[in-house]
C-alpha cells in the first residue's frame, strides 16, 4: 500500500480544494492518520473508497474521541534589560487550545487486502450537536457507529439517513462518553466503597461531630472513686 | 392443621395406607413442584440459566422446566444478567403482568447490585430497586448448581407460606401490592432512581 504522504498527495489532487493533514502517531504501532477537512471530507472519502489503487471499501470501525480544551504553558528564555544589566529571564506564555470532538474511521480494502488507513474529522467546538459530515453514504457499515458517536458524544452527522440515539433512550439529554460528563449521584448506598466511589459515597455520610473538649473531663462520681 | 397431628401417629397411619395432610400442605406441595419460570435472559447469566434447563443439570427434576414465553403464565421471574437502565422499565412491566403468586430470583452480581458495571452510567444498580426479590444468587455468573440451590430455597420459602392467619402469604393479602410503578425515562436518569416502597437498603451510618 502507498504511504500516507502519497495517499494525501493523490487525494488532494483528486479533490480540488481539499486539505489533508497527517496526524502522526509516535507510538509503537506508528498508525498515523489523515485529518480531513470537514468541507471536503465526503469527497475525499469517496476517492479513498473508489480509487482503483486504494479501494478502501470496508470501514471496520468508527469511534469518537472527546478532547477537552487545554492550556499549554511555555517557558522561553528571553534576554531582557533589567536595572541596566542584560539578563536572561524566563518568560511563561500561556496558549489555550479549544476543545473539539473527533470521529475516527478505520478503513481496509477487501479487494487488495490492505489497511488500515485511519481518517479523522474534527468538529469546530464541543457544543451539543456539533456538525460533521456523515460517511454512511460511502460506507454503510458506519451507520450504527455514527449513531453511537451521536448518542455518546453528541456529534451531529449531516447526511446520516437515520440519526437517532442508539444505546440510551430518546429522552436522555447527556452525552455519557464526554470527559466532563457527571453521572447521577446515586452513591448513598455503597456496601464496599473504594477509590473514586469512596469519595462519592463520602458526600452522603454524616459529618463527624465537632469535639468540644467535654470528653476529656472525668465525670464527678468517677473522680471521687479515684480519690478513694 | 398438621401441627395438631402427632408426627408419630401420622407416620403410623401412613404405614397403614392412610395419608393425612392439610390443605396448606397440599397446596404448597403442588405449587412448589411446578414453578414455571418466565423465559427471558439478559446477559451471560442467561447462558447458565439455559444450561440449568438443559439435560445435564435438568431443572425439570425440581418441576421448573416449563419456561413460559408469556408473563401471564409464569410464576417465577429469573432476572438473569445485567439490567440496563433502558431495560429496567420493561422488566418491571413484565413483573406487573405476571399473575399472583409470583416470585423473583435475582441471578448474579449484576442483577443484585449492578456487579462489575455498577459505576456505569447505563446500568441499574440492582433490580431490587423496583421489584421485590425473593432469592439472591451471588456469582459472576453463578453456576447452574447455584441456580438450582436458589430454586430449592424458593421451594422452601413456598413450602413455609401460610394460607391463613396474620402471617399468611403476601399474595393472599389483598392489602399487599403486587404491581409496582414502572420507572420513566428521564433526562439524566430513570425517574425515580429507586422505588422507596420496595428498595430498603441496609441503613449505613458512616461518618465522613
Amino acid at each position: 500500500m502507498e504511504s500516507l504522504d502519497e495517499i494525501k498527495a493523490r487525494a488532494e489532487s483528486a479533490v480540488p480544494g481539499a486539505k489533508i493533514d497527517i496526524v502522526p502517531n509516535p507510538g509503537p504501532s506508528k498508525q498515523s492518520s489523515l485529518l480531513l477537512d470537514n468541507e471536503h471530507a465526503s469527497a475525499i472519502a469517496r476517492f479513498l473508497c473508489d480509487d482503483p489503487a486504494l479501494r478502501l471499501d470496508f470501514c471496520s470501525n468508527a469511534t469518537g474521541v472527546d478532547w477537552l480544551g487545554r492550556t499549554v504553558k511555555k517557558t522561553v528564555k528571553v534576554k531582557k534589560v533589567v536595572d541596566g544589566i542584560e539578563k536572561e529571564v524566563d518568560e511563561t506564555t500561556e496558549e489555550f487550545f479549544p476543545g473539539y470532538l473527533e470521529a475516527i474511521y478505520h478503513l481496509y480494502s477487501i479487494t487488495h487486502k490492505h489497511g488500515p488507513v485511519i481518517i479523522r474529522m474534527r468538529t469546530a467546538d464541543r457544543a451539543a450537536g456539533a456538525p460533521l459530515p456523515s460517511l454512511t453514504p460511502i460506507w454503510r457499515s458506519a451507520e450504527f457507529q455514527e449513531r453511537e458517536i451521536f448518542d455518546l458524544y453528541g456529534v451531529r452527522f449531516d447526511g446520516h439517513p437515520d440519526l437517532r440515539r442508539i444505546l440510551m433512550w430518546d429522552e436522555f439529554e447527556d452525552y455519557p462518553m464526554r470527559k466532563d460528563y457527571r453521572e447521577p449521584d446515586d452513591y448513598e448506598f455503597e456496601p464496599t466503597p473504594h477509590d473514586d466511589v469512596l469519595e462519592k459515597a463520602k458526600q452522603h455520610y454524616r459529618p463527624r461531630p465537632q469535639l468540644d473538649g467535654a470528653e476529656n473531663i472525668t465525670p464527678r462520681n468517677e473522680a471521687e472513686t479515684l480519690k478513694g | 392443621m398438621t401441627e395438631q397431628i402427632d408426627e408419630g401417629l401420622r407416620s403410623e397411619l401412613q404405614r397403614q395406607g392412610i395419608w393425612v395432610t392439610s390443605m396448606q400442605e397440599l397446596y404448597n406441595w403442588g405449587r412448589q413442584n411446578s414453578i414455571w419460570p418466565l423465559q427471558f435472559g439478559l446477559a451471560c447469566c442467561a447462558i447458565e440459566m439455559i444450561a440449568t434447563a438443559a439435560s445435564r443439570y435438568d431443572i425439570a427434576r425440581f418441576g421448573g422446566e416449563v419456561f413460559r414465553p408469556s408473563p401471564r403464565q409464569a410464576d417465577l421471574m429469573i432476572v438473569a444478567g445485567t439490567v440496563t437502565k433502558k431495560m429496567a422499565p420493561q422488566i418491571v412491566r413484565l413483573y406487573n403482568q405476571m399473575p399472583d403468586p409470583k416470585y423473583v430470583i435475582s441471578m448474579g452480581a449484576c442483577a443484585i447490585s449492578g456487579g462489575p458495571f455498577k459505576q456505569g452510567y447505563n446500568v441499574l444498580k440492582g433490580i431490587d430497586r423496583y421489584i421485590p426479590v425473593d432469592v439472591y444468587i451471588p456469582g459472576c455468573p453463578p453456576r447452574p448448581e447455584a441456580l438450582l440451590h436458589a430454586f430449592m430455597e424458593l421451594q422452601r420459602k413456598i413450602d413455609s407460606q401460610k394460607l391463613t392467619g396474620t402471617d399468611k402469604a403476601e399474595h393472599l393479602d389483598p392489602t399487599q401490592l403486587s404491581e409496582f410503578p414502572v420507572p420513566a425515562f428521564g433526562a439524566h436518569d430513570l425517574e425515580p432512581p429507586a422505588n422507596p416502597d420496595v428498595f430498603h437498603p441496609l441503613k449505613m451510618e458512616r461518618q465522613g
